[in-house]
């Protein structure tokens, strides 16, 4: 994956933002895509805008185990003899 | 091999009881995280308890099969999401169904269309989405693509956990989430969009 000079870098830096914030990119991919990055807004604000989103679904998707639950895991437990 | 003697009889159970409670009580100081997982691979609370009831009894009895130092709450999850499948998940999918998905810009260039442009600098998601959005939208992710984005992205599971925990290569664990994220992000803009 890299910035051809053909295509369009946005398009580009669009589809690293995935494995840009997964850490999945090599060290060269990862230097382009910031080089993009520094000297693009439009992508800039993207980027930050999935990466909050990120810890917000993960924030928002949690509902704790209702109480009663621990309890009737508990009793499934094998009686000591 | 040696200890055939009739007082090493009681030992040995006396040693494998101990195991077991160990096991037991570890698996259940996992319950919290396991239940976060299986709270979102289905669609309400009460399938969830069900499905936690049946892991833990399944688990209880396997035991013996879990090797002490390796990943036990990947083990419960593998158990967990094997018996959502065996539960006749099957018939909630539809296999054709080729879900739309845009490019991972598609969420925020909405927000935007829409007069609601996110605020970069304060990175208050929470202002244009809400809670049921993400829920909602979640439970409108096709299975296969739901599993990968809760193990990794809500679980924390690693892509090779993922891959373990549903018995598929890793590659496509990673075109699953990808593919995943963005069919999640088409779902939160149209709610997000009508709700405007």
């Amino acid at each position: 994956m890299s910035f051809g000079a053909a295509a369009d870098p946005c398009d580009k830096c669009e589809e690293m933002l995935q494995p840009f914030l997964d850490r999945e990119l090599s060290d060269s991919e990862r230097a382009e895509a910031e080089a993009h990055l520094d000297g693009c807004g439009y992508c800039r604000k993207r980027y930050r805008f999935e990466d909050a989103l990120r810890r917000f679904v993960r924030q928002a998707a949690v509902e704790e185990m209702p109480p009663d639950l621990k309890q009737k895991l508990a009793d499934l437990r094998t009686p000591l003899l | 091999m040696g200890e055939t003697t009739p007082e090493a009889e009681p030992r040995r159970l006396a040693e494998e009881a101990r195991d077991r409670v160990r096991f037991e009580e570890d698996a259940l100081d996992l319950a919290d995280q396991v239940y976060r997982v299986a709270r979102r691979l289905v669609s309400t609370r009460e399938e969830a308890e069900d499905l936690m009831q049946e892991t833990y009894a399944r688990a209880f009895r396997a035991w013996r099969s879990f090797q002490p130092g390796t990943n036990l709450r990947a083990w419960l999850l593998r158990i967990l999401t094997n018996l959502n499948i065996d539960r006749g998940r099957k018939q909630q999918r539809s296999p054709d169904l080729q879900p739309l998905e845009e490019g991972d810009y598609y969420l925020y260039n909405k927000l935007e269309e829409a007069g609601r442009e996110p605020n970069v600098d304060q990175d208050r998601v929470d202002e244009r989405l809400s809670q049921d959005d993400v829920v909602s939208a979640l439970t409108a992710v096709p299975h296969d693509f739901r599993d990968v984005i809760v193990l990794v992205d809500i679980g924390d599971f690693s892509y090779a956990d993922a891959a373990q925990i549903l018995e598929i290569p890793i590659g496509t664990v990673m075109s699953r989430l990808h593919r995943g994220r963005r069919i999640l992000k088409r779902e939160l803009a149209d709610q997000a969009v009508s709700a405007a």
